[in-house]
């Protein structure tokens, strides 16, 4: 699967399981700042991502995850590593 | 509507009757126990016959790698578990001079690290359907205290806090939190205390006399319904007016 791949099915996400306009999906887009998903929410958003790209994201790299970018190169990542 | 309901040490005394109600609502149940399997098969047998669905299935809910066990097994046969009942525990009554550490641990391991484990576990099935009921038996040791029992109240009183903690966390996402704390019940566990306590007990009740386990169950019916989807973060005495 390669990076646009990733990019589009993880803004499918966003907006599916978070209710989040498509508009405002921007690689550089806080979760928490700019999108507006609580803390929560970043936690709902990698348990999707798990399930969706098959990959186990341990909490420790979980936490480093703030932009919409870094969830893309980490499941880039996982998925290739 | 009929739901996957987990039973945490439901073979015998409050979890069977918590087990057999809930089957008796219409919900499917998963019948966890620890050793005794010959009971489980009992519950499970009881629920089949009257035409409900059940499995039993065993672990020990104080251990990490086991709770993940458990839930992979019953999330496989039956679905995702959406009625978590953290029932399970045990005690190691002394006095606090004469407690060592294995019969803290024990009761904290048994009734508490449960609790936090197979809640954690529960979760991530709820969080994404939007819907969860996590419902945790405490004691009324554990909110007025009771000598020879501080492990067991200590653990009883930690599963409050815990339910509160969490009512909060997950509130949003459509899952409610919520304690049945029952006084002296007619069980095994307060068989061994014998008749002269248990009169002395029934005696303080408003209601003068023990609770059975269904009137247990029936609280734990009540916040497993669509009845109780506003109530949240609270702890349900269920006492006979022991504790007013």
């Amino acid at each position: 699967m390669d990076r646009t791949e990733i990019e589009s099915k993880l803004t499918d996400l966003l907006v599916d399981e978070l209710g989040i306009e498509r508009d405002d999906i921007t690689q550089e887009a806080k979760f928490e700042e700019d999108l507006d998903v609580d803390s929560l929410g970043v936690v709902e958003l990698l348990m999707a991502l798990e399930d969706n790209f098959g990959v186990k994201i341990p909490d420790e790299e979980a936490e480093q995850i703030t932009t919409v970018g870094e969830a893309v190169d980490l499941v880039e990542a996982k998925l290739n590593g | 509507m009929s739901r996957v309901a987990l039973v945490t040490g439901g073979s015998r005394g409050i979890g069977r009757a918590i087990a057999l109600r809930l089957a008796s609502d219409g919900h499917v149940v998963a019948v966890n126990y620890a050793a005794n399997s010959a009971a489980a098969d009992d519950v499970v047998e009881e629920i089949v016959a009257a035409g409900g669905t059940a499995i039993a299935v065993q672990a020990d809910v104080g251990d990490t790698d086991a709770v993940s066990a458990m839930f992979e097994t019953v999330e496989d046969r039956l679905g995702k578990v959406e009625v978590l009942v953290n029932n399970a525990g045990i005690t190691r009554d002394d006095l606090l001079m004469r407690m060592g550490p294995e019969a803290w641990d024990e009761v904290i391991e048994t009734n508490l690290r449960s609790v936090y484990l197979c809640s954690r576990a529960a979760m991530r099935g709820m969080l994404r359907s939007r819907w969860g009921r996590i419902i945790s038996v405490s004691s009324i040791s554990g909110i007025s205290g009771n000598p020879g029992q501080a492990n067991y109240a200590a653990s009883k009183a930690g599963i409050i806090g815990f339910s509160k903690s969490i009512a909060r966390e997950i509130g949003s996402r459509n899952i409610t939190v919520n304690v049945v704390a029952p006084g002296f019940i007619e069980t095994d566990m307060t068989e061994g205390l014998g008749t002269e306590i248990a009169d002395e007990v029934a005696s303080r009740a408003a209601l003068g006399r023990l609770g059975r386990p269904e009137e247990i169950a029936a609280a734990v019916g009540y916040l497993a319904s669509d009845d109780a989807a506003y109530v949240t973060g609270q702890t349900l005495v269920v006492d006979g007016g022991l504790a007013l």
